[in-house]
């Protein structure tokens, strides 16, 4: 039978030695980092065309922004002026609500035929999640931007320098990268899509009983504790110290601590859960 | 010097949970062949591909693919494999091309090489102007030949196929068909589950029959035919006194029976003395026969003389949900 007829030209695996598409055996940690790269283009450009997701993404801080601070905000006693004081709140909001939708798309992938494909090629599961949680980065910065925008409009102006520019921009990456990956892992426990998007809501809460929206000293005692002590918090004061150039304490740190953590716990459980997914 | 084994399988085991899905499955493929593991739901076909294709572990015994071990040397193998299952493994929201051109990247192609590819491979399976839509707009065969497709960009030199045309209307089973036969001429091995008879006889060289999680045949379609026998009598009788009649004359020697079409099938060797005889034993005061007609036996016949049902009847015990990964709590 020969090679060159019109059938066995272009399916056939080439004779050794004369392989028109050579395929390089790169190192294992190569080749992750690669299948990364890939997989993260993929995420975005399926999330660019998930028209209903990208709007509902986009646009849901900035109108529960805009909510806060022309229906509620005028009821809302800070010190400052209330658009000023939420603008942390709607991006942990924002953030949270975004990395969200990675456990959707994380499940969609394992359920689905398209996690065998990948396996049979050699795709590292720890590839597929970083793809995810990059691309969920990338959009939530995206929103991010969107919410600042609108922000200045109606009147947020923040006092910060330079460097608190970027160190705001720093924790608040940290901690989209944390919940991304906390939601991968959910990704990887739910058994639907339906079930991961159950996922949102509880990440979607979780800035109301913080210092987000309005002062801790407003909530009944009972709920200090936890509103104090619960991860957003820290993160939220941060950045809110860091914008308006006021004095931050330990926040930064406690911060810090929380999303490394979040982010430590949750690598290291997807990749469990993926195994066990899988075997 | 005998022909180099591609698969080469030896006592197989699996479980998941209390359900027993193999229980000691051998195989042996040689270069170059197509081999169809023919079954009914749940007698372990998804599994038996899983494990050989890297995707699941055995509970007991060992298997090689294209000269390595699955378990040990994973890697090397899953460099030399495509498996495509029962669901495509496309996403909806990219287009064709993209998904293939994914594929190659994932592949190991650089970027110029990867698009190159798909554009070869959207052009060979008819797919060139489609493949600038997004897969979500493609109809049921269109994703099927995608799927296809984006197997074949690494080259493989082992492609497992999972049941390739179930869920598939008769045209695009067709085209499907095709593209297998020009696979098979290419020269790769291909390893295909189906529980069509009609798919296994007409594309492999070699039918394994599994049931229950274990082979209950092997051979090629005609030498399985042979087993049985070589020829089938089908009588079509008068009405349902004589239909009743002759079945209780042939006291379960035949193999195929609709009461509602008035048909009998009984194996014979189709010689004009058997079939007289035949004829004569159970219409003795011709009557009952009202027509018949002998043909070379299927591989339902088969099938049935084998395992004791109909292929399309489920084996008992049957774990219908043979396709999942796993079965909760596990």
């Amino acid at each position: 039978m020969s090679d060159n007829g019109p059938a066995g030209s272009w399916i056939g695996p080439a004779p050794i030695g004369t392989a028109t598409y050579p395929l390089h055996l790169p190192s294992r940690f190569r080749s992750a980092l690669a299948d990364a790269v890939t997989m993260s283009g993929r995420s975005l450009r399926m999330a660019r065309r998930n028209v209903d997701v990208l709007l509902t993404s986009l646009l849901l801080p900035v109108l529960i922004m805009l909510l806060f601070v022309y229906l509620f905000g005028g009821a809302i006693e800070t010190g400052t002026r209330y658009v000023t004081y939420v603008v942390p709140g709607v991006l942990l909001l924002s953030a949270g609500f975004g990395a969200a939708s990675t456990a959707v798309s994380v499940t969609t992938d394992m359920t689905g035929g398209i996690i065998d494909r990948f396996r049979s090629l050699d795709v590292a599961g720890a590839s597929v999640l970083a793809g995810h949680v990059a691309a969920s980065v990338v959009r939530n910065l995206a929103s991010t931007v969107l919410v600042f925008g609108v922000a200045f409009l109606i009147g947020f102006r923040p006092s910060a320098g330079p460097l608190d520019w970027l160190a705001a921009a720093g924790i608040l990456v940290l901690f989209i990268m944390a919940i991304s990956w906390l939601s991968a892992a959910f990704g990887l426990l739910a058994r639907s899509p339906e079930a991961a998007g159950g996922f949102t809501f509880l990440v979607m809460f979780l800035p109301y009983p913080s210092s987000a929206f309005v002062p801790i000293e407003t909530m009944p005692g009972w709920l200090h504790g936890f509103a104090e002590n619960q991860p957003v918090t820290p993160v939220i004061e941060t950045l809110r110290g860091l914008l308006l150039g006021l004095p931050v304490g330990s926040s930064p740190w406690k911060a810090l601590a929380w999303s490394l953590g979040i982010l430590v716990a949750s690598v290291a459980v997807s990749g469990a859960l993926f195994r066990r997914r899988t075997a | 010097m005998s022909a180099q084994l591609m698969i080469e399988a030896r006592g197989l085991e699996k479980s998941y949970g209390a359900v027993r899905v193999l229980s000691g499955v051998d195989l042996e493929v040689e270069r170059g062949r197509v081999i169809a593991l023919l079954g009914p739901n749940g007698a372990g076909k998804t599994t038996t591909v899983r494990i050989l294709a890297t995707l699941a572990r055995a509970d007991a015994g060992a298997a090689r693919v294209a000269g390595f071990d699955v378990v040990a040397e994973r890697r090397q193998v899953r460099r030399r494999i495509s498996l495509t299952g029962q669901y495509a493994a496309l996403d909806e929201l990219q287009t064709g091309e993209e998904n293939l051109r994914m594929m190659g990247r994932l592949s190991g192609l650089p970027g110029s090489a990867a698009r190159r590819r798909a554009g070869e491979l959207l052009e060979q399976f008819d797919l060139a102007e489609a493949g600038r839509r997004t897969v979500a707009t493609f109809s049921g065969g269109m994703r099927r030949r995608l799927d296809l497709a984006a197997s074949l960009v690494g080259q493989p030199s082992v492609i497992f196929l999972d049941e390739p045309t179930t869920g598939l209307d008769p045209r695009s089973r067709q085209a499907v068909w095709q593209v297998i036969g020009g696979l098979a001429t290419s020269g790769v091995t291909i390893f295909l589950t189906t529980q069509y008879l009609e798919e296994a006889d007409r594309l492999a060289d070699r039918i394994t029959v599994l049931d229950g999680g274990r082979v209950v045949a092997d051979g090629t379609s005609e030498a399985l035919k042979r087993q049985v026998a070589g020829q089938r009598l089908d009588l079509v009788l008068a009405d349902a006194i004589a239909f009743d009649e002759v079945a209780r004359q042939l006291d379960g020697r035949d193999v195929q029976r609709d009461p509602k079409r008035l048909t009998i099938g009984v194996p014979t060797d189709g010689s004009a003395a058997q079939v007289r005889a035949l004829l004569d034993e159970v219409d003795p005061a011709r009557r009952a026969v009202a027509r018949f007609a002998v043909h070379s036996a299927t591989l339902d016949d088969v099938f049935l003389a084998l395992t004791g049902r109909p292929a399309d009847r489920p084996s008992t015990g049957d774990n219908d949900n043979e396709h999942e990964k796993e079965p909760a709590g596990v």
